[in-house]
């Protein structure tokens, strides 16, 4: 299934239900349903990456929340840190001269002088790429048990440190995010006026991570990732440097991850430590497994369905208990997703195989 | 630090780290006769614990502890049939998300058929304050419980592996399961009879624990962690290893608190697990030989 | 494209599915968030008990001016995440009036910068000085400041002659706030932070951060949290066998904490304010009258001991209610009317608001209290 990907076909589909969905919610007068499709849009980007490194790659990462945080923490923690009593000093000053820092009223007419947000979204995703860089040579050393549990275990000291650390607000997390100014007026803000905007701006970065991928994944890039799939020990016989590819990838995902936990941290306006739990990593990896693992379609529809309807509360106190139960069902009857392969061959193909045993014993 | 501030550091370690050394050895159990590790596996101690405090409501507690601990044997039993069992040679992969999954599962239950709040067992000596003197360290008769239980039950643990029929069984499934199977051993009933064992030890662990942790329905998932911890610690596979990795993760996270802010305990038992991993996978008590299985 | 075509029809399907009827002229509606469930139900549990009374009082009697009252209780869990996206719903979507809640400071810093640029009311029941100072214009609270309850803590160790303390927060907004006030008072008052540590709202044992502060010597330990995690404090120092003065903060005002704590409660003092000890008020106490009744009140329609965070959920909803009633259903003038309110009695004290005080209660708002666990039940009384 992890064959071609029928790219323009499904961009355009996409495009045209973004937009179907914005007219009937404004005809509708129900604008505010786009702000959670604009926050399932941003968490699709950790879910696209993961989709890559799980599916393609082959490697679990169960972790992947840890990068999301990592980015939206640092991104919080530069555009709401006030630099004030700090001018002068060696960095600020050089900061300042470069043009990355940026004043703002606080609420209480006082000003507030912190990072630029664009730099501090450059800053924070190189934060993650160069963690994930840092921890794929040994992660990936590992293989099975050890390497879930490495990445697990990654996710939680993440999450620990963010909970841990009176600089990144305790339990509370960050809030007062300002907006994040993109080009052409545009920002990235929760505020209502701007809502539709934001909606399009986040769906139009979901398309250019999917084309983006798609074509990777159609490039050598892709191939080699599948044959490292299949099997390392051929891949590496052929010469397909395996090692290098797995980093990359795990690096392209995590940078991935902390995009989205950027932006959605500039929508949301703050963020807290529950984004880095292991249950949000959980999540992700449900949403992966019944997308159909090596699939973008898949994750890209299942993604949107899923988190708006939790972020809705329609499940209510179900909630994890929902994408436990998504886990556990598509592994035990379908691990290669319902969307790519079809639930119901999975069922058959181990009913059969039911039988089989039967007959056997 | 006076002599008497570091015992009672230890004191803390000690009764801490018996109960990562039950959760481990649970671990090892189950990952011994199947190669898979269950991230369940703290569950079953919020499970024992919930079920006991539930069940004394009407009996009194020895009746209640031991009412626990085979409700969740069953429940183990249940876990390994429904959705283990069957299987036929699934990937290690999938192995993971699946015990992760039903460790969702266990837990989103207990959320609804308990609440969120937390419960405990009433002291089974003293109350709350209680304490004996150790040469200037006071400890809680309720440690020495959790380390009297802790230490019986490892002790007719490996009493139970060398001395029974069904112990040896059990070790001949984990040495080579196929061999077992040539020479008539039923290797799934041993199987179904790994997570039973471990869940019956577990939820014992969380009855004696719960007088001084408490629980609640989500207590699972960080003793999960932290017994895979000491598992790793003492090279995975081997049940003394087990132990005393508990013992040393227990201190070591004691200790950690002396010299960092008490906010990155949990971090601490992370960061070990992760260097264990990283530096020296086959754990710092296990032998080179466990390594090998990290290719399963 | 079956599944593509699949997910739009079933989206937009969910976007027309919910069609609400705008509310009637003559309700008015109230939003609240508040911590019904989770580590704060200690404080929003009450809360929401309380609101659902005043709630069903105001109806039978006819409403505020007429106006029916619709109060939506949403909770949080004592999320800080969750109430912004709640404080969203209820504003842009529900259009409520104005907002009671939440229960914890972390929460309340978390939502009422949303509420300031929406110009929506937030009277928050959590104590935190930080919620209402500096002033924002639609932002009010009806718990006393944590800076008062320091300072009376202070003044009490002043008196016993203790100098040395170690400090415990939770990582939650109440608590980092309370050390905050701490930190920034004990000079005032020639008090010496020795140490302080911080602790998981969720932590489950605190013994060895205990020992780490015994073996610092200090002559008191100062513990400023709002969860279920505080009542650890004093069973951990007892267990450890250590016979100094153990003081929370206003945060342990619901006799659950007490009564999680055991016999260790024993001696703990904390200041509070006062319907705690209604029922030994002399009858002159301006706020007795009101007082026993809200007890009475709240005891028969919940079955269980009122608690002071009750009484915060108390105090906003009849501030509110005044609020409407002087200022009209235009939430400008409600607005205006309330920071103009003068006199006003409350379970937490007298409220005299200001443009500058959107707290509007003293240092004289609390008492000093201690728990009397030596008979078989737990109970507050005045501290000597």
């Amino acid at each position: 299934m992890a064959g071609r990907w029928r790219g323009a076909g499904f961009a355009a589909g996409l495009a045209a239900a973004v937009i179907a969905v914005q007219l009937a919610a404004s005809a509708a007068h129900k604008v505010f349903y786009l702000t959670q499709l604009t926050m399932a849009a941003y968490s699709l980007l950790v879910v696209l990456g993961l989709a890559l490194l799980m599916g393609f790659a082959g490697q679990a990462s169960m972790g992947q929340a840890g990068f999301f945080a990592i980015g939206g923490y640092v991104a919080a923690f530069l555009t709401t840190h006030d630099l004030t009593p700090l001018r002068g000093r060696a960095l600020p000053a050089a900061l300042e001269t470069l043009h990355l820092l940026q004043s703002r009223p606080d609420a209480y007419g006082g000003t507030l002088l912190h990072v630029d947000p664009r730099a501090a979204l450059v800053a924070a995703v190189a934060a993650a790429a160069l963690t994930a860089w840092l921890v794929a040579g040994p992660v990936f050393r590992l293989r099975g048990h050890y390497l879930a549990m490495a990445t697990l275990g990654f996710g939680i000291i993440v999450h620990r440190i963010f909970l841990g650390s009176p600089h990144f607000g305790g339990a509370d997390g960050i809030s007062d995010v300002p907006a994040l100014p993109l080009v052409g007026g545009f920002a990235v803000t929760g505020r209502a006026a701007a809502r539709v905007a934001n909606y399009y701006v986040a769906w139009g970065i979901v398309l250019a991570t999917l084309w983006m991928l798609s074509n990777l994944i159609e490039a050598r890039v892709g191939r080699a990732l599948r044959a490292i799939h299949g099997s390392e020990n051929a891949a590496a016989a052929v010469g397909v440097p395996i090692a290098a590819y797995k980093t990359r990838t795990f690096v392209l995902a995590a940078a991935l991850a902390a995009l989205g936990g950027v932006l959605l941290t500039h929508y949301n306006g703050g963020i807290g430590p529950s984004e880095a739990s292991v249950m949000k990593s959980v999540r992700y990896v449900a949403i992966v497994a019944v997308g159909g693992m090596a699939n973008l379609r898949g994750a890209v529809v299942m993604g949107t369905l899923l988190t708006f309807l939790s972020l809705r509360g329609y499940f209510g106190s179900l909630d994890d208990l929902v994408f436990g139960g998504i886990l556990l069902a598509m592994m035990l009857f379908a691990p290669e997703g319902v969307v790519g392969v079809g639930v119901w061959r999975g069922v058959r193909r181990l009913l059969a195989r039911r039988r089989d045993h039967g007959s056997a014993a | 630090m006076s002599p008497e501030i570091l015992l009672q550091f230890c004191v803390a370690g000690v009764t801490y780290g018996v109960v990562y050394g039950v959760v481990a050895i649970g671990f090892t159990i189950i990952y011994n006769t199947t190669g898979i590790i269950n991230f369940a596996q703290g569950e079953f101690l919020m499970l024992g614990a919930m079920t006991a405090v539930s069940l004394h409501r009407h009996l009194p507690l020895p009746l209640a502890i031991a009412g626990a601990v085979a409700a969740t044997m069953a429940v183990g039993a249940l876990i390994e049939v429904l959705f283990i069992r069957w299987l036929h040679r699934p990937s290690v992969l999938r192995m993971i998300m699946i015990t992760i999954g039903v460790s969702i599962l266990v837990r989103e239950a207990a959320l609804h058929v308990w609440d969120e709040k937390s419960h405990a067992l009433p002291h089974f000596t003293g109350d709350a304050v209680s304490a004996l003197a150790l040469g200037g360290a006071k400890i809680s008769p309720q440690a020495l419980w959790v380390v009297g239980v802790c230490g019986v039950m490892v002790l007719a643990l490996s009493a139970f592996f060398r001395a029974t029929r069904l112990g040896r069984q059990m070790r001949a499934c984990a040495l080579n399961r196929d061999a077992a199977r040539l020479c008539g051993i039923n290797a799934r009933n041993m199987v179904t009879f790994s997570f039973v064992l471990s869940a019956g030890m577990g939820a014992l662990a969380g009855c004696v624990v719960s007088p001084i942790t408490y629980v609640q329905y989500d207590s699972g998932t960080g003793l999960a962690i932290k017994g895979f911890t000491a598992a790793i610690l003492g090279g995975l596979g081997s049940t003394a290893g087990a132990a005393a990795g508990g013992l040393v993760l227990g201190l070591l996270e004691s200790f950690s608190v002396w010299a960092l802010p008490a906010a990155y305990k949990d971090a601490v038992a992370i960061a070990i697990m992760l260097g264990v991993l990283f530096v020296r996978p086959s754990g710092i008590l296990g032998s080179a030989e466990a390594a090998r299985l990290r290719e399963h | 494209m079956r599944t593509l075509s699949r997910m739009l029809v079933l989206a937009v399907c969910l976007v027309l599915a919910a069609a609400g009827a705008a509310a009637a002229a003559d309700t008015i509606k109230v939003g609240a968030i508040l911590a019904v469930t989770g580590p704060a139900a200690f404080l929003g549990a009450p809360e929401a008990k309380t609101l659902e009374m005043l709630a069903a009082e105001t109806n039978a009697a006819g409403g505020i001016k007429g106006m029916k009252v619709e109060l939506l209780i949403k909770d949080s869990g004592g999320d800080a995440e969750k109430a912004l996206s709640l404080a969203k719903q209820l504003v842009e979507e529900e259009k409520v009036f104005a907002v009671l809640g939440p229960s914890t400071s972390g929460e309340s810093m978390k939502i009422k910068q949303y509420l300031e640029d929406n110009a929506t009311l937030l009277i928050s029941c959590a104590a935190a000085e930080a919620i209402t100072t500096p002033v924002l214009k639609w932002v009010f609270k009806t718990p006393q400041n944590d800076a008062n309850a320091v300072r009376w803590i202070f003044a009490d160790l002043k008196k016993k002659g203790l100098t040395k303390v170690g400090v415990l927060n939770s990582n939650t907004g109440f608590g980092k706030a309370g050390r905050g006030q701490l930190e920034k008072l004990a000079p005032e008052f020639g008090i010496e932070i020795v140490i302080a540590e911080e602790y998981d709202k969720a932590a489950v044992d605190l013994d060895d951060v205990v020992t780490k502060l015994k073996a610092k010597d200090v002559q008191a330990v100062v513990n400023w949290s709002i969860e279920p995690a505080q009542s650890k404090v004093p069973v951990s120092v007892r267990k450890l066998g250590w016979n100094v003065p153990v003081y929370q903060s206003h945060g342990f005002g619901n006799i659950k904490y007490a009564e999680a704590c055991g016999v260790a409660s024993n001696g703990v003092l904390f200041p509070a304010g006062r319907l705690l000890v209604a029922d030994v008020l002399p009858d002159a106490n301006p706020q007795k009258a009101l007082l026993v009744k809200y007890k009475k009140d709240y005891e028969a329609f919940a079955k269980e001991a009122a608690s002071t965070f009750g009484g915060h959920a108390y105090d906003a909803y009849t501030l509110l209610a005044k609020a409407i009633e002087v200022g009209g259903a235009d939430k400008e003038n409600a607005r205006t009317a309330l920071e103009n309110l003068k006199g006003f009695i409350g379970t937490a004290g007298i409220f005299n608001f200001s443009p500058t005080d959107h707290n509007g209660l003293g240092m004289d708002a609390f008492e000093m209290l201690t728990v009397d666990a030596n008979g078989k039940d737990c109970k507050f009384v005045l501290a000597k």
